[in-house]
């Protein structure tokens, strides 16, 4: 509700209402955006890589970690058309016939964006979906009532679980995680490239792709976690999402922790290296100017604490696991509150120089997406099987055979 | 356990899966086709006026010049419309008791203006000038259709950014010898795209396709 | 008339349409006054229309900003579901919207996004003339010659004028005051004119009346003043120049001999007028030729910036400094001033001077040059010795070459001894001209006798023209209180102001450009005042009201004015002659040898008789009238309220301005660790107390504070309503212009000031400097040599890199070298700051003005912006002044992230911004190096006023909310002048094309044209070796590029 009530105030008097201006012309819509295509990554890097490697023990995450995807990115998606000064036009950003004998502008990475996010999302959800057929057709033979069986049937796409069906399935799934892959490191590559490709400086550095597809799934991994915690808690599923599962999520953590972490130094270094003036003057003002604490507090989420999960105990105790995952999902989000906000608020000449202060209403809208997207998950759960039911099948057999 | 579905589903679903591409595709050229329709453009469509005006009349019939009342054109960027004190000039003298020309005498006695309803109208962002179209050897014809045939005045294109892209991108297509440029009865010879190459060197006329021509 | 009001009613704004454009072909009925046509017009219709619609328009922009909970709830009232207003009450006031309407809001706005798609163009009405005028061709401008009187003299004009509708004010060449541009107060006065705030009817205490009512109350009147000579009878007026009005108010003296006339000027002349009567025994008009002036000494004189004058002087000084090689020579300017001013910013050497010791300054500079019985009076401590006798001799080296001018806000002796010296040094009669005063007004400021009258009971009518006393006179006085004693009270103004408010009538008065005048130019010079258009509301011209006044209401404007001088003419003209005669006045906008005619005036100085320096103990505190909105009479002006002072760049608001070490001094002593800007402080002056934000103003005098006057007006108009705060009550008749053993205390608080340039003050090694403006510096974005490093190394200026760095770019560089390419030259070594191109784009390109709030969230939407910079500690730094248009990059940032292509470049190396087709991701100002495009973050133009409709340039589209914009080159103009180019089969001639900030810039800065004729003057400007672009290590390539600052420093003193 607060959602809707922040865009339609959005978009009766216009962007006006949040604390963007010139220069800081991209403020928490853009930073949300970001943040939540990044937290996307997890789902698809576990159900898609891990299926392709494998990984057996990420059954029982998957599900949800996609489900997670699919409405992380249909939070994200919200935020390029809601930020537009004129979201009407968003159409305007196809290419497609029109009387105006006038095409989009290939050259800018917005364009770009529209067809990565768009990829992304139908992928992600042909593979959600896919990976649920058979699912869906338990549920139905399950079904009590008449409607449900109804629904689920439609969905299921008559599922009998023949031979066949289940051949077709694997096939399915194996290419949309082929299909899936390459996109995990696409899309957010073409998201980093809205910065990389302008001369903002700041953001004009080739390091940006690597480094944003890591912490992509980075924050990721973190959300996933910040869910399956409580998740697990109040369903009882602690036998399906065993500590093994957190361990290695947090391992993965680890690892695109520092990742991230080489990204904020190299960053710096090439800073310095580059003896640019406006390079140079960007980190310094990020260290010390008027947004230094936003700056320390990102490395204090997003690579001091981290640091914990060397430690084994950290790794294995679940609350532990809980507040670092969402301390890394602050810092992940100020992360980009930095990258967005410093570098555009002191850019090349002097007296243009200004501030941002966020409103309200960018607030509200930012909670009201976080509401959304807990709403989506909320249905899911309630309505879906959390964990994919036939790949647990499988898996118990397997260790029956054993 | 009885049967959910009945056999037929299969079928459906599958034309529903194959279909929905392609009537998504359809609902599409439909819009595309609207745009350009008479229905959103109202080319074609002869609009009622507060007096009957009839081009075809008084240029087709009567020969009058365009700019016997149009007369800026040549040095405008509007082409003018004829005070009441233009259409006096014969009518003060001809058809003097018409009930039809009854809104003229009117406007005219009592100094009220004729608020006549616009047939060709471009949108407020776009900055068209007629004096230097007449002046490069753009027809009045070629623009507003066949004047002199028109009973009750209508649009005769769709000004649709696209059309006006048609002629600055090929000028030679469309351009005609200057002495023709108000004439309604001159007729696109068969070597035009020649004599069009000819005129466009002639008459130094540029391809003005950046967007500032128009918008400003 | 009334139907163009009609037919702009029905066209409502679509919000679904992108755009709408100044409304200009359905304005056919707007009927010219043309300029010679002389039969009376009957608006009889339009008057009743506009009288009708009155309090149902109101100014939306300009309102938003106004913010008052007032404007909220007149809001609420009036619009109780418009989103806009909503919007504007939500920012102003943050009231939340009830449910209900947030739920219709919802289907509202889904309907507005789902019918965006494909747009059906309403139906339009056209309408023609029933006749129509020989001189009007439909769809182009018309301009005509009126000149814009002003109390210093007036100014020469040429207005713009489409299908009837002033639009735009240009200079005009023929007038020596204006020589072709303007100041902003000329700029914007054409916003005045459609201002629906203006009085636009007869009110008779607080009651709608009429003409007729109030001709017949003073007829009534009359009876009275015949029986006893006008013995009751008191006239107060603005000072004025119209010989036509000194005529009549002659005659109206002749008639009741009884009757008093006073003028009242609340920044007037005072202390120059007795001044001159010191010094020469009586009033003078000084013309300063600055063009002769090689040496010019400033005494607390803004003479580049105050007054209508500003502009002929800052032509002559730029033109001094003018450099086309290293061979060309500069003037030198040293300046003593109390407060930074423009002047200040263009000095050689700037000395901050409390402006009670620039007295004692003088006393010993005169007596360093020996000027006649001055006595050796020593210079206040504190001044460098060394500096003084450096300005001595090159003074006395220049004899007859040099120049000194003393400030309004310095005593008479100051004046007395400018004029002694300048007498003596020989530059009397060469720098300096003296002619007879231009002013038909009485030369003695009445206020104090007027009152005293008022107290004897003497008076019993008071007829107050234009004048606002009761705002803006001498607390002391005691004035607003006693007026109320008078029986008859009347009031004539362009707004029913505070002193209206008290009258028991008001008269409108019509604007200049609606109304028939004349008026002296700063020379003398005269020029005919004539009306663009017939009076928008119920107006009525002064010398109407002063005929009614001698019982001759039957007389127009026009006939009294032009009678005049028939009746001025030599006996042999004949009327075929004067007619002529006439013609051409009108024509040329100026009357041809009208100009005053110099005098030799002895200096006949005793320095015994000089009043004694006043005591300059304590705190000083000095009142100046405020930078852009006057002495108050322009608050309710958008453009000039949002128009950032020169040095502060504060907008919307007045501030205690003093220097960096004074405000640490009062912090410690009230025990704070730091004063900040934006600081509520309680000033005290004998007693007398007001309350306003501090703000720390580098290169300000020490021990001083300074106010700008004219803001916390209550009856100004909606814009101008409780702006700022009201500096007069501090004033007295002996404090007019500085007041000393000022009090300061923290009244608790802090006020949020609107500027559109931030400046934060920083340590560099133990020195207190500006983070910005060092920076702006290291980046070299402001470049300065002297003329000595100039001389000895002409490319100072040049980047190395620039020139290599053609070539590094991935895509091919595009073959500018054929056609018109397009480009412009700013001069930092003429511009003064004066920020009269910002007016003037405004105007020329429908630029909205966007209200405080919105300033202050950093959304100005200005599209030139004047910026300043500091260089050196902030105690007496140099101030640079930087005017930043959009640079037209031939490597445009902005265009390659555009996902629409909105913002494309053409051909001849435009960077040009497609409204309609922007969608507003803002990408492109982030990408901008300049950050010099704007952003529509919510519908800012005024859709809904109709007066404004008027004031659009038609030529350039109206913005919508949430589309990018920015300078374009005046891009209107340049198609225009091709057009017309094309059609004679020739090509366009330099100085055909002229930008709007190219026009109005006094001091000529601003250069625009064709950078492919290599005889253009922007070509050759660009073939200086001072010629730099802005960040030019990014290969953005600017179209517009800058030429070098230099300073002329006295080597004796050397670079201070």
């Amino acid at each position: 509700m607060m959602l809707m009530y922040a865009v339609t105030w959005l978009l009766v008097v216009g962007v006006g209402i949040w604390g963007i201006n010139i220069p800081i012309g991209w403020g928490f819509a853009i930073i949300n955006f970001v943040w939540w295509i990044g937290i996307g990554h997890a789902g698809t890097l576990i159900s898609a890589i891990l299926l392709l490697l494998r990984q057996k023990w990420r059954t029982s995450i998957n599900r949800f970690a996609e489900a997670m995807t699919l409405f992380a990115v249909s939070c994200a998606g919200l935020f390029p058309l809601l930020h537009m000064g004129r979201p009407w036009l968003a159409y305007w950003l196809f290419p497609y016939p029109n009387v105006m004998g006038t095409w989009p502008q290939f050259r800018s990475p917005l364009v770009w964006d529209v067809f990565a996010v768009s990829t992304y999302a139908t992928v992600s959800l042909l593979f959600w979906f896919v990976g649920l057929i058979p699912d869906l057709a338990t549920l139905r033979d399950r079904a009590k009532s008449r409607f449900k069986q109804v629904i689920y049937g439609i969905f299921a796409m008559g599922w009998r679980g023949s031979a066949v069906h289940w051949h077709r399935y694997e096939v399915a799934s194996l290419l949309l995680a082929g299909l899936a892959t390459p996109l995990v490191v696409s899309v957010h590559t073409v998201v980093s490239f809205d910065f990389a490709a302008a001369i903002v400086p700041g953001w004009h550095t080739t390091i940006f792709p690597p480094y944003f597809v890591a912490g992509a799934i980075y924050s990721g991994f973190a959300m996933v976690m910040t869910l399956a915690i409580p998740i697990r808690k109040y369903y009882g599923l602690e036998d399906f999402i065993t500590m093994r599962h957190l361990e290695n999520m947090a391992k993965v953590m680890l690892a695109t922790g520092l990742i991230v972490a080489y990204g904020y130094m190299m960053e710096t270094f090439t800073a310095f290296y580059s003896a640019n003036e406006y390079e140079r003057f960007t980190f310094l003002n990020r260290f010390a100017g008027p947004y230094w604490p936003a700056y320390w507090s990102l490395i204090l989420c997003n690579i001091a604490i981290p640091q914990l999960m060397w430690i084994k105990k950290v790794r294995t105790t679940v609350w532990s696991l809980f507040v670092i995952s969402l301390v890394v999902n602050v810092g992940m989000w100020l992360e980009r509150f930095v990258i967005v906000v410093t570098s555009l608020h002191r850019d090349f000449i002097p007296s243009s120089w200004g501030m941002y202060y966020p409103t309200r209403w960018d607030y509200m809208t930012f909670a009201g997406t976080i509401g959304l997207f807990l709403t989506l998950l909320y249905l899911f759960i309630r309505y879906l099987p959390v964990i994919s039911i036939s790949e647990m099948r499988m898996l118990v057999e397997e260790e029956d055979k054993k | 356990m009885a049967q959910i579905f009945r056999h037929s589903t299969n079928l459906i679903s599958r034309l529903s899966i194959y279909g929905a591409a392609f009537i998504v595709a359809a609902l599409g050229y439909a819009v595309y086709g609207l745009t350009g329709s008479p229905y959103v453009t109202d080319v074609n469509v002869a609009r009622d006026q507060p007096v009957p005006f009839s081009h075809k009349h008084h240029v087709g019939e009567l020969g009058i010049d365009c700019r016997y009342c149009h007369t800026s054109v040549e040095q405008s960027s509007f082409a003018g419309l004829p005070p009441t004190q233009t259409c006096m000039t014969c009518h003060s003298r001809i058809w003097t008791n018409a009930s039809m020309l009854e809104p003229v005498r009117a406007s005219y006695r009592d100094d009220k203006s004729i608020s006549w309803t616009r047939v060709n109208a471009l949108p407020d962002f776009v900055y068209f000038n007629h004096s230097i179209h007449v002046a490069k050897g753009v027809g009045c014809t070629t623009c507003h259709g066949p004047m002199q045939e028109m009973p009750l005045t209508w649009a005769a294109n769709t000004l649709q950014m696209s059309w006006c892209l048609g002629c600055h991108r090929e000028p030679e297509k469309y351009v005609r010898p200057k002495e023709y440029v108000f004439s309604t009865t001159y007729e696109t010879p068969s070597n035009q795209l020649e004599l069009g190459r000819k005129l466009v060197k002639e008459y130094k006329i540029q391809i003005l396709t950046n967007c500032s021509t128009c918008h400003r | 008339m009334s139907d163009v009001f009609k037919i702009l009613g029905e066209r409502q704004p679509v919000k679904r349409d992108a755009e709408r454009r100044g409304h200009d072909e359905h304005e056919e009925k707007f009927i010219p006054v043309a300029a010679v046509s002389e039969r009376p017009l009957d608006f009889a219709a339009m008057r009743a229309r506009l009288a009708s619609s009155q309090g149902k328009r109101f100014w939306q922009s300009l309102e938003e900003l106004a913010g008052t909970p007032e404007y909220a709830a007149f809001v609420a009232h009036e619009f109780p579901h418009d989103p806009a207003n909503d919007a504007v009450a939500d920012d102003t006031t943050s009231s939340k919207l009830p449910r209900r309407d947030i739920l219709k809001l919802m289907a509202a706005s889904a309907a507005l996004s789902g019918l965006s798609a494909c747009t059906k163009l309403p139906v339009e009405k056209i309408v023609p003339y029933v006749r129509a005028p020989e001189e009007i061709i439909p769809g182009k401008p018309l301009f005509y010659a009126t000149s814009m009187p002003r109390a210093r003299g007036a100014m020469g004009l040429l207005v713009e004028s489409h299908m009837g509708r002033p639009t735009k004010v240009e200079g005009n060449l023929e007038h020596p005051g204006s020589l072709g541009s303007t100041d902003i107060f000329a700029q914007a006065s054409v916003l005045t004119l459609y201002d629906p705030d203006r009085s636009q009817v007869v009110v008779r205490e607080g009651r709608i009346s009429d003409w007729s009512a109030f001709l017949t109350a003073v007829a009534n009147a009359r009876g009275d003043w015949q029986t006893s000579k006008g013995a009751g009878l008191r006239i107060l007026s603005d000072a004025s120049t119209s010989p036509t009005l000194g005529a009549q108010m002659k005659a109206l003296l002749a008639m009741y001999p009884e009757a008093k006339w006073y003028v009242h000027e609340a920044c007037g002349p005072a202390n120059a007028r007795d001044g001159a009567k010191l010094a020469f025994g009586r009033g003078v008009n000084c013309v300063y030729r600055l063009a002769q002036a090689d040496v010019i000494l400033s005494l607390d004189a803004d003479f580049l910036y105050d007054g209508p004058r500003s502009v002929r002087y800052a032509r002559e000084f730029a033109d001094r400094r003018r450099i086309t090689g290293p061979q060309s020579s500069m003037n030198r300017l040293y300046v003593l001033e109390s407060t930074p001013s423009n002047t200040g910013a263009m000095a050689d050497h700037r000395l901050p001077v409390r402006c009670r010791e620039i007295d004692g300054f003088a006393r010993a500079l005169a007596a360093a040059l020996g000027v006649g019985g001055a006595s050796g009076a020593a210079a206040p401590e504190g001044l460098p010795a060394k500096w003084i006798e450096a300005l001595v001799r090159d003074l006395q080296k220049h004899r007859g070459a040099g120049l000194i001018v003393a400030g309004d806000s310095q005593p008479p002796s100051v004046h007395a001894l400018a004029h002694a010296m300048n007498a003596a040094l020989g530059n009397a009669g060469k720098t300096v001209v003296y002619t007879d005063a231009i002013e038909v007004t009485p030369d003695t400021d009445g206020m104090a006798e007027l009152a005293s009258d008022i107290d004897a009971g003497a008076v019993t009518t008071l007829v107050i023209l234009g004048s606002n006393p009761t705002y803006t006179a001498a607390t002391d006085v005691g004035f607003s209180q006693k007026f109320g004693k008078v029986p008859l009270r009347i009031h004539f103004g362009l707004y029913r102001d505070e002193t209206a408010e008290l009258c028991h009538w008001h008269v409108p008065e019509a604007h200049f450009l609606e109304s028939w005048s004349d008026a002296r130019g700063y020379d003398g010079t005269i020029g005919i005042v004539q009306p663009l258009i017939a009076p928008l509301y119920d107006g009525k011209s002064i010398h109407e009201m002063v005929s009614v006044l001698m019982g001759k209401p039957g007389n127009s404007a026009h006939d009294i004015v032009r009678d005049y001088w028939k009746g001025q003419r030599p006996a042999k003209q004949t009327d075929k002659q004067f007619e002529d005669f006439w013609e051409t006045t009108l024509h040329d906008g100026v009357m041809a040898g009208s100009a005053l005619p110099a005098r030799a005036l002895p200096v006949s100085l005793d320095f015994g008789k000089l009043p004694a320096s006043g005591n300059s103990g304590g705190l000083e505190v000095v009142f100046r009238p405020d930078p852009t909105i006057g002495d108050g009479r322009y608050a309710n002006n958008g453009w000039l309220q949002e128009l950032p002072k020169p040095l502060t760049k504060i907008t919307w608001d007045n501030a205690v301005m003093l220097a960096p070490a004074t405000a640490e001094r009062l912090a410690s002593q009230m025990g704070l660790k730091g004063l900040a800007n934006g600081d509520l402080v309680e000033l005290g002056l004998e007693g007398r107390k007001i309350t306003g934000p501090l703000w720390v103003m580098p290169g300000h005098a020490k021990d001083s504070v300074t106010v700008y006057l004219g803001y916390g007006r209550k009856r100004a108009g909606r814009v101008g309503n409780s702006v700022g705060f009201n500096v007069y009550p501090l004033r007295a008749s002996h404090a007019m212009t500085s007041g000393t053993n000022l009090l300061i205390s923290r009244a608790g608080g802090k006020q949020v000031l609107a500027t559109t340039q931030h400046h934060h003050a920083i340590d560099r090694g133990g020195e207190k400097v500006e983070e910005e403006s060092v920076a702006a510096f290291r980046r070299e974005v402001v470049r300065v040599g002297t003329l000595g490093d100039y001389r000895s190394d002409p490319n100072f200026a040049k980047d190395p890199e620039e020139a290599t760095s053609r070539d590094l770019t991935l895509y091919p560089n595009y073959d500018y070298s054929k056609g018109y390419q397009w480009g412009m030259t700013i001069d930092l070594n003429s511009c003064t700051g004066c920020g009269a191109c910002v007016v003037a784009c405004q105007s020329e390109n429908n630029i909205p003005v966007v209200g405080k709030e919105q300033v202050i969230a950093g959304r100005d939407m200005q599209w030139i912006r004047v910026d300043n910079y500091f260089r050196g500690n902030l105690d007496n730094p140099e101030t640079y002044y930087e005017p930043v248009p959009c640079q037209q990059c031939e490597n445009a940032p902005c265009e390659g992230v555009c996902p629409v292509g909105a913002t494309v470049h053409s051909p001849e190396g435009l960077n040009e911004m497609v409204y309609n087709r922007c969608v507003g991701t803002r990408y492109c100002s982030n990408n901008c190096p300049y950050k010099v495009r704007r952003f529509n973050f919510e519908l800012y133009s005024d859709w809904t006023t109709q007066s404004l409709f008027g004031l659009r340039n038609p030529n350039v589209t109206v913005r919508s909310r949430g589309v990018m914009e920015k300078c374009t080159y005046c891009v209107q103009r340049i198609n225009s002048a091709k057009i017309e180019s094309e059609k004679q089969d020739r090509g366009v001639r330099d100085g055909e094309i002229v930008t709007a900030c190219e026009a109005v810039c006094p001091s000529r800065a601003i250069v625009f044209g064709n950078i492919n004729d290599p005889e253009s003057r922007v070509s050759k400007l660009k073939g200086q070796s001072r010629n730099y672009s802005l960040v030019a290590d990014l290969n953005t390539r600017p179209r517009t590029t800058y030429l070098a600052r230099l300073r002329n420093p006295n080597p004796e003193i050397g670079e201070s």
